[in-house]
């Protein structure tokens, strides 16, 4: 009984925020356009390299078009960069001490949080780039995916990569009881984790030693696994071991995380009133 | 009062810029985390162009060290703007506090006022990547430096830095209208930066028509590099940059008419 009305307090608290974030259309509106000629500007180079040599493409031509579409489409999903600037005002300012009186675990509470912006930012912004995806001439439409197992794959690896993209942020935002100044520590990160997650360019383009490495680490697990697996170009092998990697950063991270909010919350030092 | 004199525009511009450092100063390690910041951000993109072209010899004819070029010079064009225009860049908080209200009240012109706000000493670290990665490409990308091409470097930053000026000064006087920065705009400052490390060209002949007539782009990247490369002769290709800078122009009329329909909005 107490366990339902604890996840109860976090479902709430999802759906508040979820609903909440849903008012920002115009906002959505404008981001749309900002990813739609983004996404197209990238094809376009893409196929430039490809022009220029074929036979080097890691990938074949249309697989690389979906990835990048879908990159744009679902970017509120698994981003690292944008974490929530009101995490790090409470840290800062103090209003902490309100959040910690509350009956609620912040972990939990801040993971649901953040996890409502993404669904919402995401439900906004996905259905028209991908329908602008899938109706553009011939080389740049996005391809469906080839099976329906192929789908499901892909949504649970959605998913568990928006989870662990999440699961990262929030020990982010546990260093920062640490230090304080958060902003240097963000743009340092930020930077170096979107080009490992494949932000930059897909992971499959990176030199063949760096990319067994990189495929590896955390980041790997967050857009480069679900987008490669929608393509259908993974092995079934290959695609247990991506979402086994999945599961496995997840929880890792989780652990990392929650250990680091809990040792925050015994040591928080409040700043002023 | 006549005979007060009246401290130029530029120094005052310079008063301005000591008081933004001095005051960034005071935050000494967060300045240097950010300079760091700001350096990755740019060498991430280095990094992807490192390995795309560890991948493939050359894009539509390009090399690595001639896209590396162009990536510098661009990237160094925008981050001077950045550092000096982020008045603009930042003035929609300046519209919605209605500290442009003050702005106005002072005897003095409303965009040296503006562009002195903020001096973001900051973008150094983006800076310092261009330059590392250009002083990289220089002996490299085959260039003979002879008078006219250093000539036409200096031109393109020139040109480059009003161009970015310009674009950030329309997306400031959006603001009148909308209060917010409007985010569409990014894909001209942000994007530019971004996708601006390849010759325009790349992106086909739509896109370079686009980078000469409407936002001229190409004027301080695609034609200038095409003469420093020595794909063409053709001097006037060295004073295109300087075209550029009339995009001032239109930027300049779109803030005035901005600045005639503000109406504060308290506060």
């Amino acid at each position: 009984m107490k366990r339902t009305i604890s996840l109860r307090k976090y479902h709430s608290f999802f759906r508040l925020r979820f609903i909440q974030g849903l008012q920002y259309r115009a906002a959505a509106a404008a981001g749309i356009t900002t990813q739609f000629a983004w996404g197209f500007l990238l094809i376009i180079a893409f196929s430039a390299f490809y022009e220029s040599d074929p036979a080097a493409f890691p990938m074949s031509f249309q697989d690389t078009v979906s990835y990048v579409w879908l990159q744009q489409a679902f970017l509120a999903l698994f981003n690292t960069w944008m974490m929530e600037g009101e995490i790090f005002d409470v840290i800062a300012n103090g209003n902490l001490a309100y959040e910690l009186c509350r009956p609620i675990r912040i972990y939990n509470m801040w993971i649901a949080r953040s996890l409502a912006n993404r669904f919402s930012r995401a439900a906004l912004r996905c259905s028209p780039i991908l329908i602008v995806a899938f109706l553009v001439p011939k080389p740049y439409r996005m391809m469906v995916p080839p099976t329906l197992g192929t789908f499901l794959l892909f949504i649970l690896s959605l998913l568990l990569g928006t989870a662990v993209a999440t699961a990262f942020c929030m020990i982010v935002y546990g260093l920062t009881f640490f230090t304080i100044s958060p902003q240097g520590v963000r743009t340092l990160f930020a930077s170096l984790v979107d080009f490992l997650a494949g932000g930059i360019i897909p992971i499959p383009f990176m030199p063949d030693k760096v990319r067994a490495i990189v495929e590896l680490l955390p980041f790997a697990s967050m857009q480069n696994a679900p987008l490669r697996i929608y393509t259908g170009s993974l092995a079934a092998e290959e695609v247990k071991v991506t979402l086994g990697l999945q599961f496995f950063w997840l929880i890792a991270l989780v652990l990392i995380g929650s250990g680091l909010c809990r040792l925050a919350e015994r040591k928080a030092c409040i700043q002023g009133g | 009062m006549e005979n007060v004199k009246k401290t130029s525009a530029f120094r005052l511009w310079l008063r301005y810029v000591g008081i933004n450092v001095r005051s960034a100063m005071q935050y000494k390690t967060s300045f240097f985390l950010m300079v760091l910041g700001q350096f990755f951000v740019s060498f991430s993109v280095f990094l992807g162009l490192y390995f795309m072209f560890q991948r493939f010899h050359n894009v539509k004819g390009y090399t690595y060290q001639e896209v590396l070029l162009c990536f510098a010079i661009f990237l160094m064009e925008f981050s001077i703007a950045e550092m000096v225009a982020r008045g603009f860049d930042s003035f929609s908080s300046m519209v919605r506090t209605g500290s442009f209200d003050q702005v106005l009240v002072r005897p003095r012109n409303e965009v040296l006022q503006v562009l002195g706000s903020k001096f973001e000493l900051t973008r150094i670290g983006r800076m310092l990547q261009a330059i590392l990665t250009f002083v990289y490409a220089l002996p490299r990308c085959g260039i003979e430096w002879t008078f006219p091409k250093i000539v036409t470097v200096i031109f393109m930053l020139m040109g480059g830095t009003a161009l970015f000026s310009g674009i950030f000064m329309i997306y400031a006087s959006f603001c009148f209208f909308t209060l917010e920065g409007l985010e569409f705009m990014n894909v001209f400052t942000d994007g530019a930066r971004e996708h601006g490390k390849y010759p325009l060209d790349v992106y086909g002949k739509k896109m370079l028509f686009f980078g000469t007539f409407l936002v001229p782009y190409a004027l301080v990247q695609y034609y200038p590099l095409t003469y420093l490369i020595g794909r063409t002769d053709n001097p006037t290709y060295m004073l295109l940059p300087l075209l550029a800078i009339l995009f001032l122009i239109p930027a300049y009329a779109f803030w005035r008419f901005g600045v005639r329909h503000y109406c504060s909005s308290g506060s």
